[in-house]
């Protein structure tokens, strides 16, 4: 999904992983009445995993687990095509924005059921932004495994040259902060680096307004109202004024370094830069970043509530067990070793009190952060939707469209790409030989004599 | 009647296997682009619509469809001439008598086109870097303003193109290389005692006698330049501002990104088409040649 996470781990780690998984080849033989779990994971989540299995294996001698990696970037598409093929795991990682997804196509089995009955899964002590993106329709269809929100990284000592003493807390303070550093720097540096190819950045502004991205149950778009076109133009502001490149990630070939160097003195990103940062920064300048949360219209505001959850694919065979792994891997205990070993922020209140998390400074950014993390609209044409808030919000950089157009263009796009949604959900709740619910003015043919459907306007 | 049986028995296996692999495929294919089939249809039948050609003229109205027809057609455009003229000049030097280390030189210039196309794109992607690629390096030194290759729309896809002829002219190379030693040396033994400058040689004795080859090499670059996708998806992924979208990357994006099975189907439906056109006409002009 994101370039920049091509984490790696040290090469002890490494070492320890084949240790670990030497038993997992030994034992393979043994007992025939053992059920192997297949288990989907993505990058570095995947290598860490697999250090933990051994002490659920352990815990649970009559299930063995079988950890297969996914790569971020082609997930989404493997686990559609597995899908479609009929080839889904036992239980997978999920981004959670692509559970609404994943159960509209009924590839997820409920767990609500489960979590009722459990001890170890609470709800309470999860964030609630990011429980919340589990629940499609009021059913549960995952427990969250890591969160990722996005909020800012930056260069303390760059921004006290140019004036001030403390991170922006308004979008309007950021801006006057900006403006200062861009003048301090000169042409070839600049104040902030949002890559081109990606939408959270944009997304996350949106979040920041009241109303919703979609609206009427999500089956338009709502991106021209008054409060997204507030973040069109502020986003579009940064680059008019020559705030940030007009760059993709892929231009930027170290993150780190450039930061060091002081190419920008902001960046959006994940958790996963907090161990990165300590990892790579020069020794001068370890001291000389922080993170803050992302400034809002009007004070710090919410953020997008990402991450991945844990989810049971309704092909399994073996919902149990693999319900067994899911509480395993929920354990506070569990999850502040899995942070030491990935840096991925455990979702549960207790798993932070109780890790070296507590006590860090740049990752209570984050605890605040995440109080305020909103999920993103729950639709499965969702995934498709930000992609192209991404491509609007390119043209937009490069000025190609105003604020007024690119809105405009989002709901052509999104309303374009909801059609069989509507269809659907007039489908739905068309009661036999009765007209569909009044009031949002949709004329819904009956199914098979539809010969004209517009699609993807753009 | 006997005699009609064996010969059918004969090609049964050859029917067989072009039934199931090509033609029932492509029937499938041809079905699906009829119905809105995406991940709602996957998940229950029920949500399948038929909706006849309205795949298709959606298509036509969608200007995304149009760029990216634009793309593949300045692709093709600019970067078929280039090809063939790369490989054409390389072959014809590997073929002068002043060559030396000819083999040497026959394995180095078809080298790109046994690398791994992904591996020798992510190099090309650090070569052609704004800040710190060797090219901008070179252009800086000589007193040439930097380009930003692959980040500015109007140069990405020159970049595109001349990455593609880089990594093909080898193969066309070498089958260049081979029609012209197949030329008999008489001919341009005579054309010498007769006063033709090298020139006139080149006009009159190798393009005619290498007709039968351009074609060959004409319609295998087309078909193979049409269906652009490794190298946008590897290099630009379809950026910036989308203008290295081409029209395999935009079905690719709706079949397999987004599962809109349907609009993908007659994506490929319009591409075979185009492409079927384009080969007959180029045909015909080069038979129509053949004849004056």
């Amino acid at each position: 999904m994101k370039i920049f996470r091509g984490r790696r781990l040290p090469i002890g780690m490494t070492v320890l992983m084949g240790i670990a998984l030497l038993p997992g080849g030994c034992w393979k033989g043994t007992g025939e009445s053992r059920k192997t779990l297949t288990f989907w994971a993505m990058g570095a989540e995947s290598e860490a995993v697999r250090l933990l299995i051994p002490t659920f294996e352990r815990e649970h001698p009559g299930i063995r687990v079988s950890v297969e990696t996914l790569p971020w970037k082609g997930a989404h598409q493997k686990l559609l095509t597995a899908f479609a093929g009929g080839s889904t795991p036992d239980l997978c990682q999920l981004g959670n924005t692509w559970i609404s997804e994943f159960a509209a196509v009924g590839a997820l089995t409920p767990l609500g059921q489960m979590v009722k009955a459990s001890s170890i899964v609470e709800q309470s002590d999860y964030f609630p932004g990011i429980w919340d993106t589990n629940v499609i329709g009021g059913a549960l269809y995952g427990v969250p495994w890591y969160v990722d929100t996005r909020l800012l990284f930056y260069r303390k000592d760059l921004l006290e040259k140019a004036g001030f003493d403390h991170p922006p807390r308004t979008r309007a303070e950021w801006a006057r902060q900006m403006a200062a550093i861009k003048a301090m720097a000169g042409p070839g540096r600049y104040a902030v680096l949002l890559p081109l190819n990606e939408f959270e950045p944009l997304v996350s502004f949106g979040l920041q307004q009241s109303g919703s991205m979609l609206r009427e149950g999500g089956r338009y778009g709502n991106f021209e109202s008054p409060g997204f076109k507030r973040a069109l133009h502020f986003y579009g502001s940064i680059f008019r004024n020559g705030w940030a490149p007009l760059l993709t990630d892929a231009d930027i070939s170290n993150l780190w370094a450039e930061f060091a160097k002081g190419y920008f003195t902001f960046f959006l990103s994940g958790p996963w830069n907090l161990s990165e940062l300590k990892a790579n920064m020069p020794a001068n300048l370890r001291n000389a970043w922080a993170s803050a949360p992302l400034p809002g219209p009007n004070g710090p505001g919410a953020s997008i509530a990402g991450g991945s959850s844990l989810v049971i694919f309704g092909a399994s065979h073996h919902k149990k067990a693999a319900w067994q792994l899911i509480e395993f891997l929920s354990e506070p205990k569990v999850q502040s070793r899995f942070y030491q070993l990935v840096g991925d922020l455990p979702p549960r209140r207790t798993a932070w009190e109780n890790s070296s998390l507590a006590g860090d400074p740049n990752a209570s950014a984050f605890r605040v952060q995440l109080e305020r993390a909103k999920p993103t609209p729950k639709v499965p044409e969702w995934q498709h939707i930000a992609t192209e808030i991404g491509l609007i919000g390119e043209r937009l950089a490069h000025g190609e469209l105003t604020a007024n157009q690119a809105a405009r263009e989002l709901d052509q796009r999104a309303d374009a790409i909801l059609a069989k949604r509507r269809w659907i959900l007039d489908k739905k709740s068309q009661p036999l030989g009765k007209s569909g619910p009044a009031g949002h003015g949709l004329h819904v043919p009956p199914k098979g004599l539809t010969f004209c459907r517009s699609l993807d306007a753009g | 009647m006997n005699k009609w049986y064996t010969a059918w028995l004969f090609l049964a296996p050859a029917l067989i296997v072009l039934c199931v692999f090509f033609l029932v495929p492509v029937l499938a294919a041809f079905g699906l682009s009829l119905t809105d089939f995406d991940l709602y249809a996957l998940a229950d039948f029920h949500n399948l619509r038929f909706i006849a050609l309205d795949n298709y003229l959606s298509l036509l109205r969608r200007p995304l469809f149009w760029s990216a027809l634009r793309h593949t057609l300045y692709f093709v455009v600019a970067g078929m001439p280039l090809t063939i003229f790369a490989s054409l000049g390389a072959a014809l030097l590997l073929n002068s008598k002043l060559a030396r280390c000819k083999s040497f030189f026959r394995t180095a210039l078809f080298a790109p086109v046994v690398t791994t196309l992904v591996a020798v794109a992510v190099i090309w992607r650090y070569l052609f870097n704004a800040r710190f690629g060797l090219v901008n390096y070179v252009l800086v030194s000589m007193g040439i303003h930097p380009v930003n290759w692959l980040g500015d729309p109007r140069w990405a896809m020159p970049t595109i193109i001349l990455f593609a002829v880089w990594k093909n002219f080898g193969y066309n190379m070498i089958i260049f290389f081979a029609g012209l030693q197949s030329i008999p040396e008489e001919l341009y033994e005579a054309a010498r005692i007769d006063g033709a400058s090298a020139l006139a040689q080149f006009r009159h004795i190798t393009l005619p006698m290498l007709r039968p080859t351009m074609l060959l090499v004409g319609i295998l670059t087309m078909a193979g330049y049409f269906q652009l996708f490794a190298e946008p998806y590897v290099i630009t992924e379809g950026g910036p501002l989308q203008s290295t979208v081409s029209v395999l990357y935009l079905m690719y994006s709706d079949a397999f990104k987004w599962w809109n099975l349907g609009v993908a189907s007659a994506e490929a439906f319009v591409l075979f088409l185009l492409m079927f056109a384009v080969t007959v006409g180029f045909l015909r002009l080069m038979r129509r040649g053949e004849r004056v």
